[in-house]
């Protein structure tokens, strides 16, 4: 066909570069199919409690003693990953490896200190359908937390054997993305369980 | 700016050194090995249409069993546990195993090859989607064969689906393998949007994309938003059944309707998720039989998106009996009703294209041509219980059995049987017996439309579903006689299919690489594509690549021998989401073994869950793990990391 288009010849990369790369869609279609998960969880917690009315959350002044000091931790551990990012991305790999490790201390201190907070409940899995939804969504979070620490873990020893540059790094940017999208649900779930009874939702 | 980083890919055209040498790069290796690492979505999308149609064969066995039960007044042949057993898991089959599975087969065969790409943007995840989908399949089936299927309905209400109801594991097996199922449905949309958005051939701007992958990219969308509503039902569900929590039982403030709702929330997107790629093949195929393009692409895709849209706000239009409030049903009833809009603009378009092209009658066109006509039925019936009161009047009627099954089987069945008249010469080289193929679609065709078109009236008469008899003189008698007649005439229909693709498979016509002289790229390549699909990378230049001739294409026209090379490697372009401009070259995975190990240790923590086993647990999770950091673990080949640092 001698009037064929044809794309003109361009330089163009060799694989991800950066985050440029289909890496990142995937990681962006996992955020979403995982973000609606937690909002069917909130939504099956507002339904519910939207149904049973007054009375129906056992706690109504959830004591934020260690939830929210908990929170923090979570929140900074992110920004500690942010950090061992950046790391990578300066090529300073001590940077990296002090920013994966420490967030991954306060990823494991959160896991902890949300094992302490389930045992001071006054109420199991069982108690209520209020009790099955707390455990129940903060255990689903929990699992999101065990499976962040994996991957921090991952990049940790990744970063370790000197893997990756400012140019390839894919696995860092989407594992730590993953990390703050498992942050930021937490903030859902906390302002839910622990804030919105303050507010007289259910209470 | 070291030389692997950045390459200008050389252009040139299709020789036969250069398909030896990418043949030798995108090879499946032969034999055992092949078969358990093959990431070539050809073969994956074969699988999956193989194993829906056993899925498909089996389903419709437990259906006739159930019709002979009906045939009359008073059936003896099952008792009512075995007839719940199987219309249950009749419905789990048909609508979990068949009717998404299928589509997603066909959408992995064909997509690369519309697009002009060599494979799925994630071919390693390709193959996972296809691994769990067979083995929650043959888990949900365990159940079923221990006497442990599901038995309350494919939608399964609570509270008779709790513990204290249905005591036995049938719930257990059907709860956890649609959490299972759920896994692979879920990574199949990912990939199926992923490979939309990044791997199409320069120059398929969005405006470019046939319909079929409007269909499916919509579907997938909806998928990765609603299966984790279902998912989470099946597990609260589990959890209720084996942990004593409170979430759908009316004790301690659980809430029954949760069910409904999240089932919903989920069921009525899915039930546009498994019809719209089935129009998109009717929106594809059919215009190549009216010899001219699709009247209206640009309405047609606009309102494939729009139903799915409004497909998120219709879903309580399944719970109108259950008291809810008045206000709610409104908004819900509404919403029910402008949702025939979009598909009423589908349904012209394709009458306009018949009416305005020159029909060449064959198989496929009766089949494309016949949905239609099972839609606007379909469409009619089910926008007539938008209503409330219509729906207070009809539901859990025969009624409902009628209208489903206009859909499921109309817009689902029959464009897929007409699909594989279509494409079956592309992916087997031979055509189809075309004399076989009337009989084939006229003995379907009178067969269901004998079976459901006097279903209606047996549930106006007022005949309940899902009962396992009824007695006689009320009115009933003739009828379920005349659905069960029409029952075995289109079983027959479907036999006269897997008659003729089993023959045609040996002696069928051999086919060359367009047999229908279509338009869109997937006709450009040779009948089976060789394993990397293009030689070379296409480019496109309007919505009908090879009709650009014929239709007086103004200004550039696409090309398909020459473009750019990619033959260092098992690459292939990814492109811009919008302009499907070129973008960068991507590095794509060889065999892998880790999608089969993920699946088989997935598919261990499974069971190890339905037995409540930790151990059993614990080494389906070791397994699962270890499977995904080898899948993860960034390589050098794909450019995922430098080289090892001395």
């Amino acid at each position: 066909m001698a009037d064929a288009t044809r794309s003109a010849p361009l330089q163009l990369p060799v694989g991800p570069i950066g985050r440029h790369g289909l890496g990142s869609w995937g990681v962006g279609t996992l955020i979403a199919t995982e973000a609606a998960l937690f909002g069917y969880l909130l939504f099956s917690y507002f339904y519910t409690a939207a149904v049973n009315g007054k009375g129906w959350v056992l706690e109504p002044t959830p004591p934020l003693k260690l939830a929210l000091p908990n929170t923090i931790i979570l929140l900074l551990s992110s920004v500690f990953a942010w950090m061992g990012e950046h790391g990578v991305l300066q090529r300073k790999r001590a940077l990296a490896l002090t920013g994966f490790a420490i967030a991954l201390v306060f990823g494991a201190i959160f896991f902890a200190i949300q094992i302490l907070e389930w045992q001071a409940k006054p109420y199991q899995l069982g108690t209520s359908s209020y009790s099955s939804l707390y455990f129940v969504t903060t255990g689903f979070h929990m699992a999101h937390v065990a499976i962040g620490l994996l991957i921090l873990v991952a990049l940790f020893g990744w970063t370790l054997l000197d893997y990756f540059s400012p140019r390839r790094n894919l696995s860092v940017s989407a594992g730590v993305l993953y990390w703050h999208f498992v942050d930021v649900v937490w903030l859902f779930v906390f302002a839910t369980y622990y804030l919105s009874p303050y507010l007289g939702f259910g209470t | 700016m070291r030389e692997a980083d950045y390459r200008t890919p050389h252009f040139g055209a299709d020789s036969v050194e250069h398909r030896s040498r990418l043949l030798e790069l995108w090879e499946t290796s032969p034999g055992i090995k092949g078969f358990f690492t093959t990431v070539d979505h050809k073969m994956i999308g074969i699988r999956y249409i193989v194993t829906a149609f056993i899925f498909l064969a089996l389903g419709g066995v437990e259906s006739l069993i159930m019709r002979v039960q009906l045939a009359g007044p008073n059936g003896t042949l099952l008792t009512p546990e075995q007839y719940n057993d199987l219309f249950s898991t009749h419905g789990m089959t048909m609508i979990f195993l068949y009717a998404s599975p299928i589509l997603s087969g066909f959408s992995n065969y064909l997509w690369p090859l519309l697009l002009g790409s060599r494979d799925m943007a994630f071919p390693r995840l390709n193959a996972l989607s296809y691994w769990i989908y067979l083995a929650s399949g043959l888990f949900l089936y365990a159940g079923f064969l221990t006497g442990n299927g599901p038995n309350d309905g494919w939608f399964n209400y609570v509270p008779y689906a709790e513990r204290a109801y249905n005591p036995g594991l049938n719930q257990d097996f059907y709860a956890l393998g649609m959490v299972f199922l759920g896994i692979s449905t879920t990574v199949g949309a990912a990939n199926f949007i992923v490979t939309a958005m990044r791997t199409r051939a320069p120059g398929m701007s969005l405006s470019r994309l046939p319909i079929m992958i409007w269909g499916t990219l919509t579907a997938s969308v909806a998928n990765l938003l609603v299966i984790p509503a279902v998912s989470l039902a099946f597990f609260l569900l589990w959890m209720d059944r084996q942990y004593g929590t409170h979430f759908f039982d009316n004790t301690e403030g659980g809430q029954p309707l949760l069910w409904q709702h999240l089932f919903w929330i989920f069921g009525h997107p899915w039930v546009y998720a498994i019809v719209l790629p089935a129009m998109g093949m009717v929106s594809d195929g059919l215009p190549v039989f009216c010899r001219r393009p699709l009247v209206g692409y640009a309405p047609v895709a606009i309102s494939t998106v729009a139903t799915m849209v409004l497909g998120f706000g219709v879903w309580v239009h399944h719970m109108f009996a259950t008291g809810l409030p008045a206000v709610s049903m409104s908004f819900f009833s509404g919403i029910s009703i402008v949702i025939v809009v979009p598909s009423a603009i589908a349904v012209f378009a394709w009458l306009a294209t018949i009416w305005l092209g020159r029909p060449v009658i064959t198989t496929a066109f009766l089949f494309f041509s016949s949905m239609i006509l099972l839609f606007v039925i379909g469409g009619v019936s089910g926008f007539m219980t938008a209503s409330i009161p219509v729906d207070w009047q009809l539901t859990d009627t025969y009624f409902v059995v009628a209208h489903l099954h206009y859909v499921l089987i109309g817009i689902n069945v029959f464009p897929v049987i007409g699909a594989v008249y279509f494409w079956f010469p592309k992916m087997t080289g031979r055509l189809l017996d075309e004399r076989l193929g009337r009989w084939n679609f006229w003995t379907m065709f009178i067969g269901f439309n004998l079976a459901f078109l006097p279903m209606h009236v047996t549930g106006l008469l007022g005949m309940p579903r899902r009962v396992y008899t009824y007695g006689p003189g009320m009115g009933w008698d003739t009828l379920n006689l005349v659905t069960t007649i029409g029952s075995f005439v289109l079983a027959l229909g479907v036999l006269l299919f897997i008659i003729n693709v089993l023959k045609s498979l040996r002696v069928g016509v051999p086919a060359g690489a367009n047999p229908w002289d279509a338009p869109t790229l997937e006709w450009a390549v040779s009948s089976p594509p060789p394993a990397y699909n293009f030689a070379v990378i296409p480019t496109v230049a309007s919505r009908h690549p090879l009709w650009e001739a014929r239709l007086g294409t103004r200004g550039a026209r696409s090309s398909v021998d020459q473009g750019m090379l990619l033959d260092t490697g098992k690459e292939t372009l990814g492109t811009s989401a919008l302009n499907a401009h070129p973008d960068m070259v991507l590095e794509m995975p060889k065999d892998s073994s880790a999608p089969f190990l993920l699946a088989v240790g997935t598919a261990v923590l499974f069971v190890g869950l339905l037995l409540r086993q930790g151990v059993t647990v614990s080494i389906g999770t070791a397994i699962a793990a270890l499977a995904l950091l080898f899948w993860l673990w960034p390589r050098q080949e794909l450019r995922e990391r430098e080289a090892a640092h001395g």
